[in-house]
């Protein structure tokens, strides 16, 4: 029962470190502009195919078409910022909700076109297969590199928000965008690169995703929701934040499944509804 | 005083007119009548739509002229349906006071959520609705013995005033909800038109001054929630009624978003609009329903962005910028 | 003081934005009737005071009373609603309303019917007519029924005036209600505070000096957060201080 227990909160855990992943970018772009992008999903969504492509039909190893994801996501998502998004960056959060729902609509039917309806499963290569046994439990080991992915993004993410000048730069443009222009910054071309960043992110979450929850065309949806409690209960702009707040809704999920299968989802829901009641801002949000 | 009176007359003038009732409005209840004649073997579809209409125009009240989006009103739009079947199953399948029963229980609720909804803004305000949308569903789900579960209800309604039986080819079904369509609009009418329908657009057009000018503004949002949650609830009731069975998709996502769709596209704070807009989608989705849902999906998307970018008000936005003041 | 009661008083009220102190001790009292100006360099903190007078910022420390009540944790609205009323330097209209619906708004919030969904807009009557004589007061009259968001910058600057006016204040905060105004329309501005009712307690931030000492009947210079004076125009004028304070900045721009 107890090692029943660690490997659900293991199993937990790590799904939470794919939902940061997941998340982590929309969290950081909807603090820097207040862009309520519910596509963030399919980005990752659009990550997750492009390493389908990638394994299926060019031949290239897993580990070489995750950051294939990452950069085909980052750079179509930049595209749509530039030509689309940033026109609504003022025009209040119906408007930002129903132009990128809209797009999760389009996208989807897109990928169905192509793709079909159907699970598009991937070959992981044997060494993240199987099981990895510790004191008489077994651990997956794609779960464990799962861990290790997202504990390296989480860090990068921290160093590079914290000790770069890039950084510095965003978090001025965060705490305050008017000061942050007043002070000479481009927030325009940050907000374009930290969009790309994020949006990358998200499909290399999507691609990661593959193995732990399938992949297809209502991804971009379905995942969405668990984007958007991850990002509003840890509280916008907050790496910190998102990261719990993934972990926590991870395990609970997990766990929910696992311990109570008919009052799982209705768990994760109870719990955003009452954190968010209680502290509007999410876990960790300022505003 | 009788000085005041004539000097304010013409701005009192102005804000007569803008709540009188118009030609077109006449005409739009009239060509309601049409399917009648014109339709008779779509009488069903024509219910549908009004059913829509009328939980779209609950939307707006919140949506287009309180401001508060929403991305889980089907709840209420269950929860009425689901109280009107649950006391047909128990025996008591008196239609007016199911209806009656729906909005007290679907407002009940909407008024314990209300606390919630006007303490958060922004996207906790979006997860909010989303998040207790999502849970009532669940909710329904687990408790499969009192709702039925995936299999839904099927109930027995008596006739309405104990004459009129709802029949096969839908007449009765049409015009009981069209009457209750019809009232919905006139007693939103009333609402819109009136100091409680000015400050709600106040708080949609700014809410950091209502303060200033002295409102205590969460009150007003907490009772036009508790109306719209209530007319929801009716419409729901209306579709168990008018279809004798209820299922969980009438608390789903899809059911949420798609009121949203439909208002959008008609256009909203104007009342017409979520009746445009339900007539529109549902006669579409009627006449594509041998196409695949995903393609759907991708029309749907497509509109959306093209209202966004290229037509915000949506259709009656878009006329009465055509032709001024001509649809209000 | 000669006056009588002071009808708004703050009493040693503190505010800091972690380690910025914004607001340091201030005490300041406004008896019936007075036309009092609110000076100092930008950043003095200025319009944080008027937050903190209107509840819009809750005081580190300090008292707040109206008509020698406690105010300090009354929300804003309340206050609002017992006669403490401010205008914004940034215009904070409602842009898709017509002034006379804007103004109309407000006179239902203060007579507590804004609430009656039953009632017809224009069954309110005596709300209509007081809503255009205060617009009519304004020069409103001819715009009130054009959308507040297609009106002159001038315009909208008076609605902002006649929005606080709806609410019957007793003390009337306005916070640079010439701000962005031209030079020549700011003194007309002005004429129409000038001539509020003699009752109100009016406490205007302005920066031109002839305008503050055209219309206040006493001023008070803030510097860094501070109260740095507080006297007649007469004596602010001569004031070696005040001199420092303004010319000092002036070489500097």
């Amino acid at each position: 029962m107890i090692g029943n227990l660690a490997v659900v909160l293991f199993d937990g855990f790590a799904f939470g470190m794919l939902l940061f992943v997941l998340s982590v970018g929309l969290s950081v772009t909807l603090g820097l502009m207040n862009f309520t992008n519910l596509a963030h999903g399919a980005f990752g969504m659009l990550g997750g195919y492009a390493v389908v492509v990638a394994m299926r039909d060019l031949d290239i190893p897993f580990l070489l078409s995750l950051p294939l994801a990452f950069l085909v996501a980052g750079l179509v998502s930049v595209v749509f910022e530039r030509t689309i998004f940033r026109r609504l960056y003022r025009a209040g959060e119906l408007n930002q909700v129903l132009l990128t729902i809209g797009l999760v609509f389009v996208a989807a039917a897109t990928m169905a076109y192509f793709f079909g309806t159907g699970q598009q499963p991937i070959a992981l290569p044997a060494y993240l297969q199987g099981y990895v046994e510790l004191g008489g439990l077994r651990f997956g080991a794609y779960r464990i590199f799962l861990v290790v992915v997202a504990l390296v993004i989480a860090g990068l993410l921290v160093f590079g928000l914290e000790h770069t000048r890039f950084g510095a730069r965003v978090r001025a443009a965060v705490d305050n965008q008017r000061v942050a222009q007043g002070l000479g910054l481009n927030v325009d071309a940050i907000f374009a690169v930290t969009f790309a960043l994020g949006s990358g992110l998200a499909g290399l979450g999507g691609a990661l995703a593959i193995e732990i929850v399938g992949l297809d065309p209502s991804f971009g949806f379905h995942y969405l929701v668990y984007v958007l409690i991850v990002v509003a209960v840890g509280g916008l702009g907050s790496i910190g934040g998102s990261f719990v707040a993934a972990a926590l809704l991870g395990i609970f999920d997990v766990g929910g499944k696992y311990f109570v299968p008919d009052m799982g989802a209705f768990l994760i829901y109870l719990f955003m509804v009452v954190i968010l009641f209680v502290r509007p801002v999410g876990l960790f949000g300022k505003r | 005083m009788t000085v005041e009176m004539t000097t304010s007359g013409p701005a009192a003038t102005w804000l007569k007119r803008r709540s009188r009732i118009s030609a077109i409005e006449i005409v739009f209840w009239l060509a309601t009548l049409l399917p009648f004649f014109l339709f008779p073997s779509y009488l069903s579809l024509a219910s549908q739509i009004a059913i829509g209409a009328l939980f779209a125009l609950s939307v707006d009240l919140i949506l287009g002229y309180a401001g508060i989006i929403t991305l889980g009103h089907a709840m209420f739009f269950g929860i009425g349906a689901y109280t009107a079947a649950i006391l047909a199953k128990h025996g008591w399948g008196e239609p007016l006071t199911g209806l009656v029963a729906a909005a007290v229980v679907a407002g009940a609720v909407g008024f314990v959520t209300s606390f919630i909804i006007v303490r958060v803004q922004h996207l906790a305000l979006i997860m909010i609705t989303l998040g207790l949308g999502l849970l009532t569903y669940e909710l329904a789900n687990s408790f499969s013995t009192v709702t039925g579960g995936t299999d839904g209800l099927g109930v027995t309604i008596w006739p309405i005033f104990g004459r009129f039986d709802f029949d096969l080819w839908g007449y009765t079904a049409y015009s009981y909800a069209l009457v209750i369509l019809f009232i919905g609009v006139l007693v939103a009418r009333r609402i819109v038109n009136s100091s409680f329908g000015l400050a709600l657009t106040g708080i949609r057009e700014n809410s950091q001054r209502m303060p200033a000018i002295g409102s205590v503004y969460r009150t007003h949002l907490q009772k036009i929630y508790v109306v719209a949650a209530s007319m929801a609830g009716i419409a729901g009731a209306l579709l168990t009624q008018t279809t004798g069975t209820v299922s969980l998709d009438t608390l789903s996502f899809q059911r949420s978003a798609d009121v949203v769709v439909m208002l959008i596209l008609g256009g909203t704070g104007r009342l017409y609009g979520g009746i445009i807009g339900a007539i529109i989608f549902l006669v579409a989705r009627d006449r594509l329903s041998d196409m695949n849902p995903q393609y759907w999906y991708f029309w749907i998307g497509l509109l959306l962005m093209a209202i966004v970018l290229v037509m915000p008000g949506g259709i009656l936005g878009g006329l009465s910028r055509l032709f001024g003041r001509f649809v209000r | 003081m000669s006056e009588g009661t002071p009808v708004l008083r703050t009493e040693g009220v503190r505010k800091r934005f972690g380690s910025l102190e914004v607001s340091r001790d201030i005490s300041l009292a406004l008896p019936v009737g007075a036309r009092h100006a609110l000076i100092g360099p930008n950043g003095a903190g200025k319009t944080t005071l008027i937050n903190l007078i209107t509840g819009r910022l809750k005081p580190d420390a300090g008292r707040i009373t109206l008509d020698g009540q406690d105010v300090t944790g009354v929300p804003a609205a309340e206050r609002v609603r017992r006669g403490l009323t401010r205008t914004f330097q940034i215009n904070t209209l409602f842009p898709g309303l017509t002034p006379i619906e804007s103004v109309l708004l407000a006179v239902c919030e203060r007579k507590q019917e804004a609430g009656q969904f039953w009632r017809r807009l224009t069954g309110h009557a005596e709300a209509v007519d007081e809503a255009f004589a205060i617009l009519k007061q304004l020069r409103l009259d001819d715009v009130a029924t054009r959308e507040t968001r297609h009106l002159a910058y001038g315009q909208q600057r008076l609605l902002e005036i006649a929005l606080a006016l709806a609410t019957r204040p007793k003390v009337l905060l306005l916070d640079e209600p010439a701000a962005g105004v031209p030079k020549d329309e700011s003194a007309a501005l002005f004429a129409v505070i000038a001539a509020l009712p003699a009752d109100m307690a009016v406490l205007f931030i302005e920066h031109d000096m002839n305008l503050v000492f055209k219309f206040a009947s006493r001023i008070t210079v803030l510097v860094a957060g501070a109260v740095l004076v507080e006297a007649k125009p007469e004596i602010i004028r001569s004031d070696p201080r005040v001199r420092e304070v303004y010319l000092g900045q002036g070489h500097h721009g």
